[in-house]
């Protein structure tokens, strides 16, 4: 398929047309400007491809709709997860579903039983383990995945997580299959490295890390470099607030062999157009060209 | 006494303002409970006196000299972690949670669990007092669990030590490793910036740790780069009565201090921003 941009940005992509290509946008240390890039990236790319989906997968703190209050609310449904509830007139307290939940989810003391919701995982080895039908299972809220679009096919997929639940991860994975149906799909990823971080990257076809040049953002670029190894994932770094703290992260993605994408400059004007839920390519139309110009390196 | 320092959105300044609350006078126990991404042990170069080795969870792994391809399991894996994969069983380590179903339905035992070791916890002395961190490995998880051993030894130190106060540096989010680090804290003070995510991101925090019932404190963090919003985090603040104890203006010395590898305290300890935390760290430790 061919993507006709600004004047003088012509490529080719290489990729299946008929398959959703995933662009995760993340990074170990929060704050270091992935929702900025994940909704700048989506606004330049949607000017020039129809089919484009912005997924906020930071189910725990999602801000992408921050940015894009003209998108009107299409549809929304709930995520649960199934969890067991025990009929005690059918128990006899032989304790088989304590032994099967790997997750200390179910409490027994003698003739008392009962589950611990927030520690279960929804994985049914206690509905399997019980062979006096006394297991029935019921839905918990774990939390939202809602669709918002501005009349034409380009649309924003957003997970919320419930407050109060643990693990994100069941949301955080609905959202991202929704948006199978298009053909590019950006993914603001959550931070950090552990499971919902994972659950995003894991269906990623590229991983733009976005870090910033200072000793706490370089450690945590590490930590996550390490992470997209063990996964055998593609991916590339964008250096934001470039020109506070030291020249160290530059050393090391030398040293690594790591792509620079792009680089954001540190400024105030950025910081507080960004604090107003505004577009950045808007007043600085110049980085338009450095966001196409990275998605052509990424899709090719 | 535990006072946790966390933030709904990241990078608004959490680490930073517990490394300072960490290099005022009195001696303390510093416990950093964000464990997949752990700063503070850079800024403090800790003695490592102590390590402990951390099990992260378990994954299911299969012995192909006895699976027979019956596929039982992926019929019953919730997770969408096993597939049949070029005449093969595959288990996704990413996607397995290691809930030992599939190796109890596994007709011919094919299945066995492997544990996750390769995350620590490291503690002991820096230059103002006791520092326990936890290190998640790439990858793994459970990290609320890991969060509740780094605190659970901070507890231990500081009455071996006798320290009284235990600073926690917190994760980002609102999940399972945040609700790890405030159930049963004395304090939590939440740090925000003032935009649009920065403000959404501090309702949902705050509505979280009023389920946990500790005092809450506010600080703003970078107050003056977008002073409408500073404003109208106060007036909300102040409509559900959660106490906005400082605001703090943007200062590059912060981030200078920070790659010199010292806290605001210890970098500029007569400027008007440290005497703003020492202040700050008062009203939270005296009432």
């Amino acid at each position: 398929m061919q993507i006709i941009a600004n004047p003088g940005i012509k490529k080719t992509m290489k990729i299946a047309p008929d398959k959703s290509f995933k662009i995760a946008i993340a990074s170990g240390k929060g704050g270091t400007g992935k929702t900025l890039v994940a909704t700048n990236l989506f606004y330049v790319l949607k000017k020039n491809i129809d089919n484009v989906a912005l997924v906020d997968c930071d189910a725990e703190a999602p801000n992408v709709m921050g940015f894009y209050n003209n998108y009107k609310f299409n549809s929304d449904y709930d995520i649960t997860l199934k969890a067991p509830v025990i009929m005690k007139e059918k128990c006899n307290f032989c304790g088989k579903c304590k032994e099967y939940c790997s997750f200390n989810a179910i409490f027994l003391i003698h003739e008392t039983i009962q589950v611990v919701y927030d520690l279960c995982h929804g994985c049914g080895a206690c509905f399997f383990a019980c062979k006096y039908g006394a297991i029935k299972e019921k839905h918990l809220k774990l939390g939202k995945v809602s669709h918002y679009s501005n009349g034409k096919e380009s649309s924003i997929i957003e997970s919320r997580l419930k407050i109060g639940v643990l693990s994100s991860v069941p949301v955080i994975k609905a959202s991202i299959n929704e948006s199978d149906k298009n053909q590019i799909c950006i993914l603001d990823s959550p931070p950090g490295t552990s499971c919902p971080f994972i659950q995003t990257i894991e269906k990623a076809d590229y991983v733009v890390l976005v870090a910033e040049p200072t000793p706490f953002g370089l450690s945590d670029l590490k930590q996550s470099v390490e992470t997209l190894k063990t996964m055998n994932k593609k991916y590339g770094v964008i250096i934001n607030r470039e020109g506070i703290g030291n020249f160290d992260i530059y050393d090391y993605l030398k040293f690594e062999n790591i792509n620079i994408l792009m680089q954001i400059p540190f400024s105030k004007k950025i910081a507080s157009c960004y604090s107003k839920g505004d577009i950045l390519v808007d007043f600085m139309p110049e980085l338009q060209n450095d966001f196409l110009s990275m998605f052509n390196t990424i899709i090719n | 006494m535990e006072i946790a320092v966390i933030s709904g959105k990241g990078g608004t300044g959490k680490s930073c303002i517990s490394a300072a609350f960490a290099t005022l006078s009195e001696k303390i126990v510093l416990a950093d409970c964000d464990v997949d991404a752990a700063n503070l042990h850079i800024m403090f170069n800790p003695e490592k006196e102590e390590e402990q080795i951390y099990i992260a969870g378990q994954e299911a792994i299969v012995d192909y000299s006895l699976c027979d391809n019956c596929k039982k399991c992926i019929d019953y894996c919730r997770f969408d972690a096993i597939s049949y994969l070029n005449d093969k069983i595959v288990i996704s380590p990413v996607l397995c949670e290691g809930c030992e179903l599939c190796m109890r339905v596994c007709p011919t035992r094919a299945i066995d669990m492997k544990q996750n070791d390769k995350s620590r916890m490291h503690s002991g002395k820096f230059r103002n007092g006791i520092m326990v961190y936890g290190r998640l490995a790439p990858g793994e998880e459970n990290s609320g669990k890991l969060v509740n051993m780094v605190r659970e030894k901070a507890k231990l130190l500081s009455k071996s030590h006798n320290l009284k106060t235990i600073i926690i540096d917190g994760p980002p989010g609102i999940g399972c490793p945040v609700i790890s680090t405030i159930t049963g804290v004395d304090k939590v003070v939440i740090v925000t910036e003032p935009s649009i995510s920065g403000i959404n991101d501090l309702k949902r925090t705050i509505e979280l740790t009023l389920k946990f019932n500790p005092k809450i404190y506010v600080i703003i963090n970078k107050s003056n780069l977008n002073n409408d919003i500073s404003n109208h985090i106060e007036a909300y603040c102040k409509d559900i009565k959660v106490e906005v104890i400082e605001k703090l203006p943007f200062c590059s010395s912060i981030v200078e201090a920070m790659t010199n590898c010292k806290s605001i305290m210890e970098w500029e300890p007569k400027s008007k921003i440290a005497n703003k935390i020492n202040m700050a760290f008062k009203k939270i430790t005296n009432n």
